[in-house]
């Protein structure tokens, strides 16, 4: 089972920052699957934190835990504590629709809605309300300024946004997150499915964003994750069938050149190989 | 010498299999061109936008055309709001269970009543018991019993083809449920939606049955909801089973045919159109 991790008790900052989203004792079922157990970790605010691990280990899963988009899926439980600035993200009295606003998300495959550029950043603020043209045009512009995409979309804002490339299409999914300003962003193999100009774009982003924003970014891509993230957590199902654990958590310069765990080292060298 | 009688007997299937695929293609071709030799001479705008005249009911079939419309419209109007609210309801909110298998048994049930028992419904219902007479309004209604479950099943399977990655982009942006069905699920679905409609449109443009029951037989133009008339169709019917006029018959069935495949093909190039936005 998981080998102690030496956390903090919730909600207190470490020395070197302060902590954004607690997590303790935490277990994830799909129905019968037990997917996650006892996962436990501190992510700091305004850093960027990468989650590794092989596949099926249940990175997407915990993600998915943070924002209770996993409550969408019918017959999981989630059981032991998330806390987001110390709140109780499973605690009573918090709405899931407001936390996901706070908490937003970039999945693998870009997901445009079927509308114009201008209404797929649009659409976020429009549902908390905002509808004064200005005020909409000014949101659109900053936001596609944050996620990199500016200056090749501002002339064809009402072209439909499944039109753009694959590059294109995932930064205007981030400037769409970013409309509604979260505090995180969760982001799921963004970069898996893109061109290498766009997965340069989107890093940069990144270690822009990273000032306002605090970023959890899960990949398969070892360089990427030494280049992007300050901390890294690894993640491994040890056997099928068995829930996955979190075996390693710590700064990334760290669990690359000299991780703690053996697990975590064969793992690394098995993929930078 | 088995290696030989292997290869013949995967010709000859091939050869079976080719001609029953032939045989459609000869069919249609042969339906198409019976229709389109006897009627294309009787086919012009007089025949289109006059009135037939005379005993022989020479002339044109405009209130014919009219009527075909004008019923076949006012049930799509009537029939797009409820099958697409169900649908919604089936595919998103309803927890699946008895319930929902129980619907959709039942829209699939009533999608194979043969259309003459659905004009004797609609006859007893609407044109006697609630009184509209035999109208177009009627006839709409009628006909949006035989469109409604084509237009459900189609509809519910549109909104199940949204990808789910798309519906967790609005919840990851803080939409509520209801917001994501109306503004990113429905819009995605909407050009599969829209073919689901116009297919069952081309149905009922060649429905006869349910017409005759329900709409009449006058031939007149009809203007109000109330108003009765005769549909294209009906017009085709009595025209060749009383002998009145073959070639009107013709013209009128050539016309029927291009109207129906008029529908047809705009679902398909709407459906093609879709595809090619999303990829
Ligand atoms: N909706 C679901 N229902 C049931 N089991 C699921 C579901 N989603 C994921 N799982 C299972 O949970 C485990 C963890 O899956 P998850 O997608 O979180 O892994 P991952 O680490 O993200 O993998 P990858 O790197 O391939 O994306 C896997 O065994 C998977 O089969
Ligand atoms: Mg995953």
């Amino acid at each position: 089972m998981s080998e102690a991790l030496d956390c903090p008790s919730p909600g207190v900052p470490s020395a070197d920052g302060e902590v954004k989203i607690t997590v303790r004792d935490l277990d994830f079922h799909y129905g019968d699957f037990h997917a996650l157990t006892g996962i436990s970790c501190d992510i700091k605010a305004r850093s960027v934190t990468a989650f590794i691990g092989p596949s099926g280990c249940g990175k997407s899963t915990f993600l998915r835990c943070l924002n209770r988009m996993n409550d969408l899926i019918p017959g999981t439980r989630v059981d032991g504590t998330v806390l987001l600035d110390g709140q109780d993200v499973y605690g009573p009295g918090v709405d899931p629709v407001d936390l996901r606003r706070r908490v937003g998300m970039i999945f693998q495959q870009p997901n445009p809605f079927p509308m114009s550029i201008y209404d797929n950043v649009a659409y976020g603020p429009r549902l908390h309300g905002v509808k004064k043209r200005s005020e909409l045009d000014d949101i659109v512009r900053m936001s596609l300024e944050r996620a990199n995409l500016w200056k090749e979309v501002k002339d064809i804002l009402d072209r439909g946004g499944l039109t753009l490339s694959g590059g294109q299409q995932q930064r205007l999914c981030i400037a769409r997150v970013l409309a509604v300003q979260p505090d995180v962003l969760l982001m799921d193999e963004p970069c898996s499915a893109i061109d290498p100009t766009s997965v340069q774009k989107i890093e940069d982003l990144m270690a822009e964003l990273k000032s306002s924003v605090t970023i959890i970014i899960v990949t398969h891509n070892m360089q990427q994750a030494a280049r992007v993230s300050d901390e890294t957590a690894f993640f491994l199902q040890e056997q099928a069938g068995e829930p996955a654990i979190l075996v390693e958590f710590g700064r990334t310069a760290e669990i690359f050149t000299s991780p703690k765990d053996k697990r975590t080292e064969d793992y690394i060298t098995g993929r930078f190989g | 010498m088995k290696r030989d009688a292997k290869n013949l007997t995967n010709a000859a299937a091939l050869a079976v299999f080719w001609l029953a695929g032939l045989t459609t293609v000869v069919v249609l071709g042969a339906v198409i061109g019976y229709v389109l030799v006897n009627g294309v001479g009787e086919i012009g705008l007089e025949f289109i936008f006059t009135n037939p005249h005379g005993v022989n009911a020479e002339g044109g079939i405009w209130p014919t055309i009219v009527a075909t419309l004008y019923v076949t419209g006012l049930a799509m109007l009537i029939v797009t709001p409820v099958a697409v609210l169900a649908a919604v309801y089936l595919a998103e909110y309803a927890v699946q269970g008895r319930l929902v298998r129980t619907i959709r048994f039942a829209a699939d049930t009533l999608a194979s009543v043969p259309s003459i028992v659905m004009g004797l419904f609609g006859l007893a219902l609407f044109v006697e018991s609630m009184g509209f007479g035999f109208s177009v309004i009627s006839g709409a209604l009628a006909l949006s019993f035989l469109m409604l479950p084509i237009v459900m099943r189609t509809t519910e399977e549109a909104i199940r083809a949204v990808p789910k990655y798309i519906r967790w982009g609005s919840y990851g942006l803080g939409a509520s449920k209801w917001q994501t069905v109306s503004r990113v699920v429905l819009p995605a679905a909407a050009s599969r939606i829209i073919t689901g409609i116009i297919l069952s449109a081309g149905r009922a443009v060649g429905e006869t049955a349910v017409v005759i029951f329900t709409m009449g037989t006058m031939i007149n133009l009809p203007v109000l909801p109330t108003d009765p008339g005769r549909s294209m169709t009906v017009h085709l019917y009595q025209l060749a089973m009383e002998g009145i006029n073959m070639p009107a018959a013709f013209g009128t069935a050539l016309l029927l045919m291009a109207m129906v495949l008029a529908f047809n093909l705009s679902a398909r190039w709407l459906l093609r159109r879709n595809r090619r936005m999303q990829g």
